[in-house]
């Protein structure tokens, strides 16, 4: 996809003063794929990495990616800037050749010289890539260079983070710069009826400027403690009209056939069909919930705009600012090239949380101050209540069992829209999909959501068993008109989907009296998923007295990174869950960047873990509950567990992304785990001390 | 009413109003910006800072509680030799990957091992449990602040 539309070696890595520079369509959110990308170009051109480096990501400039997301990065753009690596240095050897004569095997690359074996000839290759043709066509049949020894690549940036050196958006700092606030509603129903003046006049007499568009209302000034005083009084300034306040449902309760549209789904992908009848007599039937859940990114979302007078220069943290500036011109009645967004870092996001909603925020208070740069912040409360959320999720399996093997699996998904990004669409979908224009005083109304048909997207991603079963009955039912904006978050459907397939695959191990990883691999044909529970068997230790264990298996999106783990975990008096180790195997194909793969996938487990023991989103009809770090809490630093991490480094498979692979079977190994250790089958998220008390007394 | 705090070695003359928290002192009128704002609300650790050895957080307290202490942020923290050796473990373990909560995790962990060279696993789980990561860097975090204390 990246080379259909960018097929030029240029698109990808150019010459520049004392070496190359890499374009890439793709951000950095933590994942370190800028990180990947210098190691690919550098093991390709053997160059020393002083002399590469990678190109801002800028609307205008950079190759259109789409949005980072999804663990495609690697697949997207590492494979097109490999392919362009590669070309380029063939195309530098074949320079060689036909200036200093010889053959294409007496030269080799080295060091960044092109050099003449058994020779001391050498010509630097930023020499030689001089006259690199502009239209020189990217060759993607050419074999990767990889060098044998992979060592470790130190992280991009790491220096800078550590002496606090690193530059987020949150800390950019223009000449005459302004820092601005919203000032937001209750909940997402409420609209601003009256603001009483002299709170406004008070504000605006400390040099401070009040914006307000219908129910957007925000507040800007030269210093951010003013303007964060300025937005709290303001607040207390207003009246809402509430309209009844938030729906105070149980969203469980909605999550039915009856109030869904219902898709088929074969091999991955929903059918626009009937949906066949289920099984009446299952031998295993269960339902598995998730509950809302947040990005929460530990910075607050935050976006730096400046309006010219007739363009729109934009930083922001967005995971896709192609998207974003269509949604934005669209939305201010621009033309997208008067909108260029440059990707700035934000703290890890997760997906799709408040970035985009700032930078459009930002801009609407930037256009009202032409000249001035406003850094619009949203406060930690904000971010809480307003980000788009993980929709709350519910999955029914039923299993039928012969003679100790699955025979037959249904599995249905209810949830709302995991698509809430701003991309542009029928309807003009991107501006419906931004915050502000909801509350502006020409409001538009709640985006209403297609239903997503894509292979593995949206909440039938991984709901297809990876295993051999002869028969599977799937099913997508998508429930919409709930409470809460919801959008991409991590894996997707992913998570609720492997939570309720590997927690039934426990069941059905137990009562086919098979140990759990023996049960998976009588399901598994894959060598490579073999190999994988192989080697995990192979990697654990006994099981400390007084824990249980669980094991989980997946492949993300049943074609990309494989990984099989076991979690030890004790429950205490207390019913709370103690992580004690983790032992995990992937297979993600030829590993390119190993400490960062590792970093990825233990990052995964982590957050999962946080998902699956503390995060819930709550809340009531005068709005969000959860609001701060103690009424919505996430895993700290006193429960992380002792990691083993196996790679199977296969130098003969493509790479593939790993950033979501990790968390779907964490979430199943922690539950199969607590079941191991108490005998109690936890079937919604999270298992907190309530939840486990509550499952001990319904026994 | 001036104030004139000790930050990182040298004495600097405050504008701001005595009720401004800390953190915004240091980031918008100091323009030192290695500290991070998270919360605003003393939960998340971003914002860590040391105050006469000891960690503190600076989202919340006025910048006047601060008169006459000895602020280092973590633009101060390599000035020292467990400072320098953290970041260099940081480094070396990859104990980041946005690197937002870092620079909190880099003042807490010095000030640990500024207190107590050898810390067991337990000890430094508690130091560092007011601290936040999202991106799930703990146990890299964790190494990182073992071999810390190893060199």
């Amino acid at each position: 996809m990246s080379l259909d539309a960018y097929p030029l070696v240029s698109d990808w890595l150019s010459p520049s003063a004392g070496g190359f520079v890499i374009h890439s369509g793709k951000v950095d959110i933590g994942q370190r794929i800028s990180t990947a990308l210098l190691r690919i170009v550098q093991e390709e051109l053997a160059l020393p990495l002083d002399q590469l480096r990678i190109a801002e990501v800028r609307t205008g400039a950079a190759p259109d990616e789409g949005i980072t997301s999804g663990s495609n990065s690697i697949e997207q753009s590492g494979r097109a800037v490999a392919a362009a690596a590669a070309t380029l240095r063939r195309h530098l050897l074949e320079n060689a050749v036909a200036q200093y004569g010889g053959t294409l095997a007496d030269w080799s690359l080295v060091d960044g010289y092109v050099q003449r074996a058994g020779t001391n000839q050498r010509i630097a290759l930023t020499d030689l890539a001089r006259d690199l043709p502009l239209d020189l066509p990217v060759d993607t049949t050419l074999p990767r260079h990889v060098p044998e020894d992979s060592a470790t690549a130190t992280m991009r940036g790491i220096t800078e983070m550590v002496t606090g050196r690193f530059t987020y958006v949150h800390d950019l700092d223009l000449p005459g710069m302004w820092q601005a606030r919203r000032v937001s509603p209750p909940h997402v129903k409420a609209k601003l009826q009256d603001i009483d003046m002299t709170a406004v006049e008070k504000v605006q007499a400390k040099g401070l400027r009040v914006f307000r568009d219908g129910s957007f209302l925000a507040v800007a000034g030269p210093r951010e403690w003013d303007v964060v005083k300025a937005a709290t009084s303001l607040g207390l300034a207003c009246t809402w009209d509430t309209e009844g306040g938030l729906p105070e449902i149980d969203v469980f309760a909605q999550l039915i056939p009856e109030n869904a549209k219902r898709f088929p789904v074969v091999n991955g992908t929903p059918q626009n069909a009937p949906v066949p009848d289920p099984d009446p007599t299952p031998d295993i039937s269960s339902r598995f919930e998730r509950p809302y859940q947040m990005h929460g990114a530990l910075a607050p979302s935050a976006a730096l705009a400046e309006w010219t007078g007739d363009r729109l220069i934009i930083k922001s943290h967005s995971q896709g600012i192609y998207p974003l500036r269509e949604a934005i011109a669209d939305s201010l009645g621009l033309a997208p090239e008067q909108v260029e967004i440059t990707h700035v870092p934000g703290s890890g996001c997760y997906g799709h949380n408040g970035a985009d909603d700032a930078a459009f925020e930002s801009a609407l208070v930037a256009m009202a101050h032409p000249g001035t740069p406003i850094l619009l912040k949203w406060s930690r409360e904000d971010e809480h209540a307003w980000e788009p959320y993980a929709p709350a999720m519910a999955v029914q399996v039923d299993a039928r069992l012969t003679d100790g093997r699955i025979t037959a699996l249904s599995a249905e998904a209810y949830s709302d829209t995991h698509r809430g990004r701003p991309r542009p669409g029928p309807n003009r979908a991107g501006p419906a999909k931004l915050l502000a224009n909801r509350f502006q005083a020409d409001a538009m109304a709640p985006y209403v959501a297609p239903p997503n048909m894509g292979n593995h997207a949206g909440m039938h991603r991984n709901l297809d068993p990876i295993y051999d079963i002869a028969e599977t009955r799937l099913v997508k039912n998508l429930v919409q008109g709930l409470p809460h904006r919801t959008s991409a978050m991590r894996c997707l459907g992913a998570v609720a989907n492997i939570f309720a397939l590997e927690s039934t695959m426990d069941v059905a191990a137990h009562s086919a009296g098979v140990d759990p990883i023996t049960f998976r691999r009588t399901h598994l044909t894959d060598t490579r998923a073999i190999a994988v529970l192989d080697a995990l068997e192979r990697r654990l230790l006994p099981v400390p007295e007084g824990m249980g264990r669980g094991i989980a298996y997946a492949q993300y999106k049943n074609a990309m990174t494989r990984v099989g783990l076991a979690v030890d975990l004790t429950v205490t008096d207390a019913a709370k869950v103690k992580l004690d180790r983790v032992t995990l195997v992937a297979d993600a194909g030829r590993v390119i960047d190993p400490e960062g793969l590792k970093a990825q996938l233990e990052g995964g487990v982590m957050q999962a873990a946080s998902w699956a023991l503390y995060e819930q989103v709550t809340w009531d009809r005068d709005g969000i509950t959860s609001r701060d770090w103690d009424s919505y809490p996430v895993i700290r630093f006193d429960n992380v567990p002792v990691f083993d991490i196996t790679l199977l480094n296969d130098t003969a498979q493509p790479s593939v992304g790993a950033g979501e692979a990790s968390p779907g079977p964490t979430v199943a190994a922690i539950a199969n785990a607590i079941f191991a250790a108490t005998g109690l089958r936890l079937r919604r998220m999270p298992f907190t001390p309530d939840a486990i008390t509550q499952a001990a007394l319904s026994v | 009413m001036s104030l004139s705090l000790t930050i990182n070695g040298t004495q600097r003359e405050i504008t701001s109003d005595p009720d401004t928290p800390l953190v915004y002192v240091l980031r918008d009128e100091l323009k030192l910006k290695g500290t991070k704002l998270g919360c605003g609300l003393e939960q998340c650790g971003a914002c860590a800072v040391m105050v006469d050895g000891k960690v503190a957080l600076s989202c919340v307290t006025p910048v006047e509680a601060f008169d006459g202490k000895e602020i280092t942020t973590i633009e101060g923290i390599a000035e020292t030799e467990t400072g320098q050796r953290v970041q260099q473990a940081f480094i070396e373990e990859t104990a980041a990957q946005c690197g937002y909560c870092t620079s909190g995790l880099v003042v807490a962990a010095t000030a640990l091992l500024s207190e107590n060279p050898a810390p067991d696993l337990d000890t430094t789980k508690a130091a560092l449990t007011p601290h936040l990561c999202r991106c799930g860097s703990h146990p890299r975090v964790l190494a990182a602040i073992e071999r810390a204390s190893k060199t």
